[in-house]
């Protein structure tokens, strides 16, 4: 395409073509990002993940619920003696994934223990009072976790999240 | 798309590609080396922006669809979430409706080009019928898209138009049953119309492939009408042709972006941000500006079914074209009669499109079939008849003896074409706003901080507009598509987020069931929205004389008045889009003690002055020193209504500020690079003289 007109002012040419083919890209590229962007949770949807309270009174003893906040399942147990005292005699070393108990609850709330209910494997929920060390069990593919949800055996790799949260006062807490 | 290529890849990876699949060298024959005239116009890139155009919709249109619910109770909804919650939403949204009308603007343009050069003759017949059915598709397609949004004009103008096949006789009432797939339009018509606007473009897509086959085929036709016969004749598609059509599209691209980004609602019925309603039926319906022309010719005739025969037939008959003019010459510069009746009839169909927005009625219907019988006249009498009585004057006896002959002026009457071609759509858009008002009086127009191009909101205002709302309108008219959380968003009424949360918690709002299964009602928070004042319509209506009052989330848009000739062509340049306000401004302030003499009111009604009708069932609802504002703005009517409106302004469009932000942007981007395109091209095409 070199041609003795061109050939005057290579220069010019060469930053004119530059320019635009630069000028095009960064356009292309600014149009392509609400395309990307919309993908994104919507605004009502991140208003719609703001934290949320639960009140503790009605747990008994031994018992646990499930609430939803961010549309995923937060297990919320009221551990026994027993459990804790299993949870704490285990040696941290021997575990797939490190963690004290202290770590996972929130000191003068031992027992408590508010974690997400997604198994760390693929994402199943674990079935709370099950398998062999009375925490969780995950049927997909047998994860078991025990009484601080700590992934014991299986192929789960981590231990089961916890989520942010805190005490508002002895019997309520704040998700998120 | 022309043969077996004689490209030759040389690095070995595409050679073996190549061998087995030449798709390479497919590209290469058809966009690279493909010889096309070299006196095409600029009426030739339209081919081009089309081609975007399509892929720009269909883009647009499956990421909208990620969003959308095609439900009745719940499409009118989603869309507004699509506009206020999904990130850049409102873009989306403006570029796929203004998209619509920017395609069938494009097509128009392509259609008339292909009339005025003879592009449909022999060897193009097929090249322009396939162009008929991706008209015809295009077609089903918009109106399909149009009943999506489910407002007043989506819902009346599906009723309207599958009603056409209820001429059929015999048949008629069961086909329209099928259309349906109920007894009335309803949730499984919005259904099925969703399913099929997502099918067609594709098929759109694929007949535009035949489209372009037939074309490389046959060859692109020209402004001189004769084919190329050496190869100086032709320069190569890449990068003349290329790089010529995108100047086009860049161009194109400006016009485009000035409806996004500055008159998203222009070419919109404000009667579809009323959500769609069984139970009653707009005062006109008015399709899309793009239908007008044939909406004109189905009303012109007093036949129900010849009424419907003659508005296919108008379309249909384009098909034919190649076998009605059978006049040697393509082109129509050389034609001399045939080109002043190709005026003619693109005035005829200008006309047809303003009388399609134009109520049937006393001259209107004369007019309308004296435009029709014109319009079919100018197939069936005046093309056949030229072709046998016009002396053409000679053609040029190849391309590059017309491209010799030409001197500098061609550009002239380009612009001017394409000035006349906007008044005309201008004319179009302005009658669809004509046919919609009543004899009325004219809202003043006011002055609004947030009109024009640099438009913001008035923070204060905003707030004190949401005091008298919460004070005043809210008693009777819900919000309910604002949540608290949107009074802390950028560009709303400037709230912190603790300033919104406090505001939501003076609310009382309805949830649960609890664990009890019963409701009750806790303190709102920032993701709830307004509360209405009635648990239902039926309750809205006992409570308020029979009248129900309206939402007000999106009646600054929903409203509007006649804004009559010259004065919606130039509002189209000075991006005029305040009818709405001005006209909530006007009613709010329109209360009349008594009404004028000889005037009476049925019971329980008032005396507006802007009100359609005049006779309002809403009692007058602001008096002086009726809300005191902290900021020692004057407590009158006129404070509180410029206030409460510039509110519902910012509820009717809360990203208006970012929209108008963005279309600065985009603006001073697209000028930069037309320009740069601009010089590119002159550059490119340097080398082919
Ligand atoms: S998902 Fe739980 S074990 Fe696989």
């Amino acid at each position: 395409m070199t041609t003795a007109s061109s050939a005057d002012h290579p220069t010019r040419r060469d930053f004119l073509f530059v320019a635009t083919g630069a000028a095009a890209a960064v356009g292309g590229a600014a149009t392509l990002w609400p395309f990307v962007s919309q993908m994104n949770p919507d605004a009502s949807t991140i208003a719609a993940g703001a934290p949320i309270e639960v009140d503790l009174t009605p747990i008994a003893e031994g018992q646990d619920i499930k609430v939803f906040w961010r549309g995923k399942p937060i297990y919320i147990s009221h551990r026994t003696k027993k459990q804790i005292d299993e949870a704490r005699s285990v040696p941290v070393s021997s575990l797939p994934d490190p963690q004290t108990d202290q770590a996972r609850v929130k000191p003068g709330h031992d027992q408590w223990l508010v974690v997400v209910g997604i198994c760390t494997h693929l994402g199943c929920i674990p079935i709370a009072h099950e398998g062999n060390y009375d925490g969780f069990f995950c049927p997909c593919h047998g994860s078991q976790y025990d009484t601080s949800g700590r992934i014991r055996q299986g192929p789960a790799p981590t231990n089961l999240a916890v989520p942010p949260y805190q005490f508002v006062s002895d019997s309520k807490i704040q998700i998120g | 798309m022309s043969g077996p290529s004689d490209y030759q890849p040389s690095n070995p990876v595409l050679k073996w590609i190549e061998r087995r699949l030449p798709i390479i060298g497919l590209v290469h024959s058809s966009f690279v080396a493909y010889p096309t005239p070299r006196n095409l116009n600029y009426w030739w890139t339209f081919g081009a922006i089309l081609s975007l155009m399509l892929a720009l919709q269909i883009v647009t249109g499956v990421v909208l669809a990620m969003h959308y619910t095609p439900e009745a109770t719940m499409a009118f909804k989603s869309v507004e979430s699509i506009v206020r919650d999904v990130n850049y939403g409102w873009l989306l949204r403006n570029m796929h409706a203004a998209g619509a009308s920017m395609f069938f603007f494009a097509v128009y343009i392509h259609m008339f080009r292909g009339l005025y050069y003879g592009s449909y003759k022999e060897p193009r017949e097929i090249l322009w019928i396939l162009g008929v059915i991706i008209y015809l598709l295009m077609m089903a397609t918009g109106f399909m898209g149009y009943v999506l949004p489910w407002g007043q004009m989506s819902f009346w103008g599906a009723t309207v138009i599958t009603n056409l096949f209820s001429a059929i006789p015999y048949v008629g009432e069961s086909i329209v049953t099928l259309l349906w797939g109920g007894y009335a339009v309803g949730n499984p018509t919005l259904n099925r119309f969703f399913s099929l606007h997502y099918l067609l473009p594709f098929v759109i897509a694929g007949v535009v492939v035949l489209h372009v086959w037939a074309l490389h085929v046959a060859g692109q036709n020209n402004p001189a009408g004769v084919e190329p016969k050496t190869a100086k004749d032709t320069v190569a598609f890449t990068p003349y042709a290329t790089i010529k059509d995108l100047f086009g599209v860049s161009c194109f691209l400006l016009f485009f972006a000035w409806f996004i980004f500055y008159m998203p609602n222009y070419l919109g019925d404000p009667e579809n941000y009323i959500p769609a309603n069984p139970g009653v039926t707009p005062a006109h319906i008015v399709p899309e500006w793009y239908y007008l022309p044939f909406y004109a010719i189905l009303r012109s005739i007093p036949n129900k079914l010849a009424g419907v025969i003659a508005m296919f037939s108008a379309i249909l008959i384009l098909a034919f074209l190649p076998w009605l003019d059978t006049a040697k010459t393509k082109s129509s510069k050389y034609r001399p009669l045939a080109k002043q009746f190709f005026w003619i009839f693109v005035v005829v169909c200008v006309l047809l499109g303003w009388l399609g927005g134009k109520p049937p009625e006393g001259i209107y219907v004369i007019a309308g079939r004296i435009l029709t019988f014109s319009y079919f006249a100018y197939f069936l009498i005046v093309l056949p008849l030229l072709s046998r009585i016009e002396t053409p004057r000679p053609v040029p006896n190849s391309i590059a003896d017309d491209v010799l002959a030409k001197t500098g002026s061609k550009a002239t009457p380009m612009v001017s074409t394409v000035i006349a071609l906007m008044v005309a759509g201008a004319l179009f858009a302005g009658s669809a706003q004509n046919a919609r008002a009543e004899q009325q009086e004219v809202p003043p127009s006011q002055k609004w901080s947030f009109a024009g191009p640099f438009g913001k909101f008035d923070r204060g205002s905003l707030q004190r507009g949401l005091k008298v709302y919460k004070e005043v309108c809210s008693a009777c008219h819900g919000l309910s598509y604002i949540a608290f959380r949107n009074l802390a968003d950028p560009g709303g009424p400037g709230y912190s987020t603790a300033q919104a949360a406090a505001f939501a918690s003076d609310y009382k709002v309805k949830d649960g069931p609890n664990d009890q299964g019963e409701m009750f009602e806790r303190p709102g928070r920032p993701a709830d929205y307004f509360p209405s004042p009635f648990p239902n319509e039926q309750a809205a209506r006992v409570a308020n004389g029979g009248a129900l009052p309206p939402d007000l989330s999106l009646i600054a848009k929903a409203r509007s008045y006649e804004r009559g000739f010259p004065q919606f062509v130039i509002d189209f340049f000075t991006q005029f889009q305040e009818q709405g306000p001005n006209y909530v401004d006007a009613l709010l302030q329109g209360y009349e003690e008594k009404p004028p003499a000889g005037v009476s009111l049925p019971e329980g009604s008032y005396y507006n002055k802007y009100f359609p009708g005049h006779a309002i069932k809403m009692p007058k609802p602001l008096n002086d020193g009726q809300v005191t504002f902290d900021d020692g703005s004057p407590a009158t009517v006129a404070q509180y209504a410029k206030d409460v409106t510039t509110f519902l302004m910012w509820a009717a469009e809360p990203h208006m500020e970012a929209r108008k932000r963005l279309g600065l942007q985009v603006f001073v981007f697209l000028i930069l690079f037309a320009g740069l395109m601009y010089f590119t091209k002159k550059k490119v095409w340097a080398e082919a003289h």
